[in-house]
């Protein structure tokens, strides 16, 4: 156990260490090859040219190969490997993508994956803004916004386990150890098992992540809410507005495009979730959702990497809209110099 | 803040928003404050109450056996057996008897103290420290001593045995350690490599620049899934080649930094193109190099947004199941903590001592940085929310 933390630490130092030597090196190879500091103007001026052309991609070169290997060549090969067998060896045309279309597990995912998509991000989002204009009105809110904030630091796992423990479940005549059926017993009913009750299991699966996620909304919101100038309000409340109509018809138009990348942003987390669902119920009682059946495939029988493709690709096509829409933001607003 | 002096014209009375408020914040407390609770509590009481009666005490069933028939004395017209439930030989824990009952079923069935009438002819009370009198209006016949079902309440007790349990031989000690192993190395690799790259995309010109930065924006948000299934099989040719372990350390370090690279790249870059032009300017008249200038007044500058990111990142390593599950092995020198939590509830379902102990272990790290470095968290976030995870 010792040795592997002085290895991690190793690790760590080396990791820095080469790369600093990198940097340091191969600007120092480059003053060497072309010198600027000596020798006459005119090869001076232009192995300055020269270092500038070349300099971006020194600075540059590691981060692009490890987006290349990591991402890029992966996205392709991925794209590729949805038109072959299981073993990635024999080209099968459509046919990975014609089981999908009939399996029935596979619906069930889409299935799912839609009710968590229109049931999360909204629910944090509202919950987000709610929680938001009210901490805003009270001298303890950011005690309070910390508090509702803290789950986004807690692993999807250990939240599973939080959770899990409170639909715990302990026969019809037993002592209920789980909060939730201990209130419904206390409030006379029958006590559940929560998680494996058919279509309602989904939404106590999707109450974790929304229970996770509603921090990050409301401090995103929380720091719209604050930049909406004070003028566009007191406008209003001059002019008679009440309360809710300010909130909806001053405030919330203001904070339009904040809730959009709040909003888009857990539809992303959404089509990933993963996490919860392999600990809570690891896709059993019709919870399976699209990021778990492909890994699922990617094991299953020694594993399929074409259907294993092909739903990574639907999950891939599902994100596509928001990461051209993000392009087209940061290249309208491309700063840099 | 003067909207949010404003905000507080509208609507509601104040009182109610506070209330609100509170019962919002213990309504997202109290799961956390469930797991932390229970994992204090002795196994025992763990499996027969609700941790919200932790502090009140738990009330456990047991089973005792009242004395012989043969020790019976005779009191007018009744027999009588008397003493305490607690001598008995296999009687469960002791502590104040709360009710009794003949059944199994209903341990609860007659109160302490209570003169129970339990059928032929018989009585039976059971006081609360433990001392009974069973009478009956006719010599008993029974071979056996009577058996009852007590519920008996026991003294509030907390424990850290839990945490000794799981750390030592639930091999979550060595998962933490794992999980370190993980974490620091993939947090600080990419720092230094991002810098870099982002400073070249916001001072440096060179063909390609608004391409590259357009491919990190896309790369952002796209899904790991679509990384794994061709990085497994070169992981595992690798491997095959040079023959050795496809899963390592040094390959997850790697994933780890090259999958936080794009929003790496994206939060410095908006921070690096950021910083003032003058001091650039300034610093290249007087012939630093680019080098220089990265080194010398950009790298110090930039220390909010690296502080930023290396929050983001170790929160997601230290967290990752999905990376850690492709990319790790699930030996023990391998096994992260999120491995070994997922593998427990597997195998040590409904044991929740075990389990609440090491979610607690689990979660504890994250929940220091994340109040010790809130302020940065917040900071990338409100910079980078495009990533989600």
């Amino acid at each position: 156990m010792a040795s592997q933390i002085v290895s991690a630490f190793g690790a760590v130092i080396a990791g820095v260490f080469g790369c600093a030597l990198y940097y340091w090196l191969s600007d120092k190879l480059l003053q060497l090859v072309l010198p600027v500091r000596s020798g006459d103007v005119q090869r001076i001026s232009a192995n300055l040219k020269t270092h500038a052309a070349i300099r971006p991609w020194l600075f540059l070169g590691p981060a692009l190969l490890l987006m290349i290997v990591y991402l890029v060549y992966p996205v392709i090969a991925t794209f590729i490997l949805s038109f072959y067998d299981r073993s990635g060896g024999n080209f099968v045309g459509l046919a990975n993508y014609k089981w999908a279309a009939t399996d029935g597990q596979f619906r069930q995912s889409i299935f799912n994956n839609i009710l968590w998509l229109a049931v999360v991000p909204a629910a944090c989002t509202f919950f987000g803004l709610v929680i938001a204009v009210l901490t805003d009105r009270i001298w303890w809110g950011n005690i309070a916004k910390s508090l509702i904030f803290m789950p986004m630091a807690i692993s999807f796992v250990g939240a599973s386990v939080i959770w899990k423990f409170i639909y715990e479940y302990r026969g019809a005549d037993g002592t209920q150890i789980g909060l939730l059926n201990a209130i419904v017993q206390y409030c006379g009913g029958d006590p559940q098992v929560w998680i494996a009750m058919p279509i309602w299991n989904n939404f106590f699966l999707m109450v974790i992540l929304i229970w996770i996620q509603t921090g990050f909304a409301m401090v995103i919101l929380s720091a719209a809410l604050r930049g909406i100038p004070e003028e566009t309000i007191e406008a209003a409340v001059i002019d008679g507005a009440n309360g809710w109509q300010i909130f909806w018809k001053i405030m919330v138009p203001q904070i339009w495009g904040t809730i959009a990348v709040v909003w888009t942003t857990i539809t992303i987390l959404v089509l990933k979730v993963f996490d919860i669902v392999l600990t809570m119920t690891n896709g059993q009682w019709n919870t399976m959702v699209l990021a778990n059946l492909m890994f699922d495939w990617m094991f299953r029988g020694g594993g399929d990497s074409g259907r294993s493709a092909v739903i990574a690709l639907i999950i891939m096509a599902a994100v596509t809209p928001i990461m051209i829409w993000n392009i087209r933001q940061a290249s309208e607003d491309r700063g840099g110099h | 803040m003067n909207a949010a002096i404003n905000l507080r014209r509208i609507g509601l009375p104040r009182l109610i928003v506070h209330f609100s408020v509170l019962v919002i914040c213990i309504l997202w407390l109290i799961p956390t404050i469930g797991i932390l609770v229970t994992s204090l509590r002795d196994p025992g009481q763990i499996a027969s109450s609700g941790w919200w009666t932790a502090f009140s005490g738990a009330a456990e069933t047991s089973a005792a056996r009242l004395g012989d028939p043969s020790t019976a004395r005779q009191d007018g017209p009744n027999y009588v057996i008397s003493g305490s439930v607690f001598d008995s030989e296999d009687a469960g824990a002791k502590g104040s008897v709360r009710a009794f009952g003949t059944k199994v079923a209903a341990p609860t069935e007659f109160a302490a103290g209570e003169a129970a009438d339990i059928g032929d002819g018989e009585t039976l009370t059971v006081n609360e420290d433990g001392g009974y009198v069973y009478s009956k209006n006719a010599p008993f016949d029974d071979k056996r001593g009577k058996r009852v079902y007590l519920s008996v309440a026991q003294p509030a007790s907390f424990t850290l045995d839990n945490y000794r349990t799981v750390l030592t031989s639930q091999g979550i000690g060595q998962a933490f350690v794992n999980s370190l192993t993980v974490a620091i190395p993939a947090t600080i690799i990419p720092i230094l490599i991002s810098a870099f790259a982002a400073y070249a995309l916001s001072w440096m010109h060179f063909p390609g620049r608004a391409i590259i930065i357009a491919v990190v924006v896309g790369l952002i948000v796209v899904p790991l899934q679509m990384s794994l299934i061709p990085l497994l099989k070169m992981y595992n040719e690798i491997g095959a080649f040079f023959g050795i372990a496809s899963r390592s350390y040094v390959g997850i370090w790697l994933a780890h930094a090259a999958f936080g690279m794009p929003l790496a790249i994206y939060l410095l870059r908006n921070y690096i193109a950021g910083l003032p032009k003058e001091v650039i300017e300034s610093a290249r008249v007087d012939g630093a190099s680019d080098f220089e200038i990265f080194v010398r007044i950009v790298l110090p500058l930039s220390f909010p947004a690296l502080a930023s990111f290396s929050i983001f990142q170790f929160l997601w390593t230290w967290n990752d199941l999905l990376v850690a599950m492709v990319f790790l092995g699930t030996g023990k020198d391998q096994l992260v903590l999120t491995g070994a939590l997922n593998a427990l509830l597997g195998s040590m379902g409904g044991k929740w001592e075990i389990l609440t102990a090491s979610a607690f272990i689990t979660i504890i790290v994250p929940i220091i940085v994340f109040f010790a470095l809130q302020r940065y968290l917040v900071r990338g976030l409100l910079a980078g929310s495009v990533k989600g995870g």
